[in-house]
């Protein structure tokens, strides 16, 4: 690690290592600050990501692609499985990764690429210079260094701390934390190739549980509840525990993680003079679906364009880094956000009668593909009332 | 005051996401609890595996 940077990036995942290898391919100079020990690890993520999203951004590889999705299903609260097929039978429409692998491989182009990469080595605090973000102090084996920056990129992640010391609140609502559980299970009955995702209050309030496979008789099976409805005795593991107990009652976890995904509104703004966040830590998770790979590295290679751009230019004020801000807004993923935030903001006020009510109406339609617009646009379709809800969105769903 | 069971704990950050204080850091395996704990407990209520706990002061 050196004491200067054109592009200090803090945080190590998805969003970190993109931002770090489109800077460099830039010609910029650039580092990847990673707190923990390890790239990759520990996994904090269900690990699914779509097809087509994961193509933007890298070729697959087997590597570190645990298993390939065809279908999905979700259960409604009464039982009912309403079962979603590709259009072309055996078409892959997505993945579950490896995140231990496919964060290495991220990193590592990135460092193939030129950027430099300390692991174990954590941001401990902003360099400040009149309210501009000029560096970081990078606590490292007890050492501490001063690494000064032309930009910093946040991509610290869901307990990303970093922009909050340059004065940014990063809070996340109670409510809109899914607290989450996820136990990596062997030994199980499942479909291989199909994602599974149970709704309803009594087994996942305000959130879902779900199965992911990654590979045969083995899965990610777990669970996000709205932090609201969480407490003693009725914590995400609690109702998970109950879950696998009764469906996998066999099965053995052969790893346990937990996590907190957030489901909030972006924040209000994610630059400041000197500093771009990028990924979950600006809060760019799909509120509908937790995801947030692509989301993060979207952003990340986004926030490295920008940070060049304005580089070049001598002028990394605030005002000049908002077209990273102005951009993902703007963009399909930005729009995403914002339309699915409202969905979820209807769905999780509805009864489990209502969502069976949803569920049953939309299986006895032939979709013919299903990502989540096409979904999306049947419940509406089946439920004209949410259009009201959704105000002036809806007119980016039709 | 806030208590951190170890024991417990997931090191998963989710707690720090919501703290209205800035008052944890997730530290790879180790959540630091800063001076500026009002011990609200909304990180305990969170927390998915039950690590945390509002103990009374004695």
């Amino acid at each position: 690690m050196k004491n200067k940077y054109d592009v200090l990036v803090i945080g190590g995942g998805p969003a970190g290592a993109i931002a770090a290898k489109t800077a460099v391919e830039k010609g910029l100079s650039a580092c990847i600050v990673e707190k923990r020990p390890a790239i990759g690890a520990p996994v904090r993520c269900a690990e699914g990501i779509g097809k087509e999203a994961l193509h933007e951004f890298i070729e697959p590889n087997p590597r570190w692609i645990s298993a390939e999705m065809t279908g999905a299903a979700i259960v409604a609260p009464d039982g009912f499985l309403m079962k979603l097929e590709s259009k072309f039978a055996g078409n892959k429409v997505g993945y579950i990764l490896d995140r231990k692998f496919f964060d290495r491989e991220l990193v590592w182009r990135a460092a193939e690429a030129g950027a430099d990469v300390a692991v174990k080595s954590r941001a401990s605090a902003p360099i400040m210079e009149n309210g501009c973000v000029k560096g970081a102090k990078i606590e490292s084996c007890g050492q501490i260094t001063k690494v000064s920056a032309g930009v910093v990129i946040a991509a610290d992640g869901v307990e990303s701390k970093f922009s909050r010391w340059c004065g940014i609140d990063t809070t996340v609502p109670v409510r809109e934390i899914m607290s989450s559980v996820q136990y990596l299970m062997a030994d199980i009955d499942i479909d291989a190739h199909t994602t599974v995702f149970y709704l309803g209050n009594e087994i996942a309030p305000e959130g879902y549980l779900w199965i992911f496979p990654k590979g045969e008789r083995c899965a990610n099976v777990g669970i996000g509840i709205s932090g609201k409805k969480s407490g003693e005795g009725h914590r995400a593991k609690d109702y998970l525990d109950r879950f696998v107990k009764k469906t996998f009652p066999q099965g053995k976890a052969i790893e346990c993680i937990a996590g907190g995904v957030s489901v909030c509104q972006p924040l209000d703004c994610t630059v400041a003079d000197g500093l771009i966040i990028a990924g979950d830590a600006a809060r760019v998770v799909d509120p509908l679906t937790g995801g947030g790979i692509y989301n993060g590295m979207y952003t990340g290679r986004l926030a490295a364009e920008v940070a060049s751009e304005c580089i070049e230019k001598c002028d990394v004020s605030k005002t000049a880094l908002m077209k990273y801000d102005k951009t993902w807004r703007a963009s399909k993923m930005g729009k995403a956000i914002e339309r699915n935030y409202h969905i979820k903001e209807y769905l999780i006020r509805q009864p489990d009668t209502k969502l069976n009510e949803i569920i049953h109406s939309v299986s006895k339609l032939n979709l013919s593909d299903f990502t989540t617009l096409s979904l999306i646009k049947e419940i509406i379709r089946v439920n004209p009332k949410l259009m009201l809800e959704l105000g002036t969105l809806a007119a980016s769903i039709r | 005051m806030l208590k951190v069971h170890r024991d417990i704990c997931g090191y998963c950050g989710c707690c720090v996401s919501v703290c209205p204080e800035g008052a944890l850091e997730l530290i790879d395996a180790y959540l630091c609890i800063e001076k500026n704990c009002t011990s609200c407990g909304v990180c305990a209520k969170v927390c998915p595996l039950g690590a945390l706990e509002v103990a009374d002061e004695k």
